[in-house]
């Protein structure tokens, strides 16, 4: 790579990123303008406000999830899984717990990659607890469900949601490691013997920029769709559906809300795309904070998907208490929030 | 004659690997045999810890994403003056 390409790349970016700015701020304007002026609706009616959220949300996710999706992507191709397990190598259980976690969040992860990465985490003498706060905090605090909060509720709403996934994973992993579950991990995760060794790839700067290119690319183009279906759906509702609707049952006078929202939320497997949207709508119409930020991480994090991929290497035994000690973490922290909040 | 496994458990990306492999394959008119592996313990013989990896007579060239056609048709060339 010469240096006189990497310039060029740096230049395309910049003008890439004020392309970006401009169109993230003439939307709201647009959106109004198309609404109220090009149909003529007026500015109070239910017609009109709903276009006028819908015109204005869409663009605005779509821009946010590109821009930030590249912007996560870029950052962690200086994380690998192979990495993430050296920092992880040699520490103990709870700060172990805390940094796993952490990690989680920064390592790239496809729920493809759960079983492989469970082996090596272990095999290399990772605590079993530690490395379940990894895999639990890697698919839970997911890059998607961060930016789509973050761009229709807020910086707020967004950082509960990342709190919420490290206490669980922390807090669950922990349990998990106390509760000296070795046994019931399959007897073949212990006798792997490695044939070939693997080298890790050098990155210039022009690899990365690619890297986060094709994700941007692949995400997208793999969630827009729900985008503007759920945020069609939350217009509607946004319109037409009164406030605290949902207030007396999903509300915090409601205890059983919380661990209904969990039970419910453990079949129910969907994306992040498609599920923030609804939780948006949720809380908007009087749904309670904490109850509807359970609901999304058991949805999320608690599937039956990957209860089958994740059979192959735990056993039964195992396999149960792992959900068990997710959903009573997420109906903890439901219970915790509605409490703050 | 190149033996190319390509490591996964059958998720989508692992089929994707696949077929961009054996269009490599195809445009470069090289012997090769494509071997699928998708039981755990052998893919983890190859110490990779995220799907899909591919091997070139026994050597890891890629894990934990789609490498594009450019790039594979690199590694086949590669193995094949190595070999």
């Amino acid at each position: 790579m010469t240096t006189h390409t990497t310039k060029r790349l740096f230049v395309t970016l910049a003008i890439v990123t004020f392309a970006w700015l401009v169109a993230y701020n003439v939307i709201q304007p647009l959106a109004d303008w198309i609404s109220y002026s090009a149909f003529g609706l007026a500015r109070d009616s239910r017609l009109g406000t709903s276009l006028a959220f819908f015109l204005y949300d869409v663009p605005k996710i779509l821009l946010l999830l590109s821009g930030m999706v590249f912007a996560i992507s870029i950052v962690r191709t200086f994380f690998s899984p192979e990495r993430t397990r050296a920092l992880l190598g040699g520490r103990r259980e709870g700060v172990g717990n805390i940094f796993a976690a952490l990690l989680g969040i920064v390592t790239p992860f496809c729920s493809c990659s759960a079983v492989p990465l469970f082996i090596g985490f272990v095999e290399s003498g990772i605590p079993l607890g530690v490395t379940f706060s990894f895999l639990i905090a890697a698919p839970t605090i997911n890059e998607v469900a961060i930016i789509l909060l973050f761009g229709l509720f807020g910086w707020k709403v967004a950082a509960l949601y990342i709190t919420s996934g490290l206490v669980v994973a922390i807090v669950a992993g922990f349990i998990i490691g106390r509760l000296k579950m070795e046994k019931y991990v399959e007897d073949f995760v212990w006798k792997i013997q490695h044939t070939a060794d693997v080298t890790e790839e050098k990155l210039n700067w022009a690899d990365r920029i690619e890297r986060a290119r094709e994700s941007v690319k692949e995400i997208v183009g793999k969630v827009w769709l729900y985008v503007v279906v759920g945020i069609a759906v939350g217009a509607g509702i946004h319109g037409y559906v009164p406030e605290d609707a949902l207030a007396s049952i999903l509300g915090k006078q409601a205890w059983w809300s919380v661990p209904a929202a969990v039970l419910i939320g453990i079949p129910l497997y969907s994306n992040a795309a498609g599920i923030v949207p609804i939780v948006g709508t949720l809380i908007e119409k009087g749904a309670s904070v904490g109850t509807a930020l359970a609901f999304m991480m058991s949805v999320i994090g608690l599937s039956l998907p990957e209860a089958v991929i994740l059979k192959r290497v735990l056993k039964m035994p195992l396999l149960i208490t792992f959900f068990a000690v997710i959903a009573v973490a997420i109906m903890l922290t439901g219970y915790m929030f509605n409490w703050i909040l | 004659m190149l033996t190319i496994k390509v490591l996964g458990s059958g998720c989508t990306n692992c089929k994707k690997l696949e077929a961009v492999t054996r269009q490599v394959i195809d445009q470069m008119a090289v012997q090769a045999e494509v071997i699928k592996v998708t039981e755990y313990p052998d893919i983890m013989a190859y110490n990779i810890m995220s799907t899909p990896g591919l091997v070139i007579n026994e050597k890891v060239v890629s894990f934990g994403r789609i490498p594009s056609f450019a790039e594979i048709t690199t590694f086949v060339a590669n193995a094949l003056e190595a070999a």
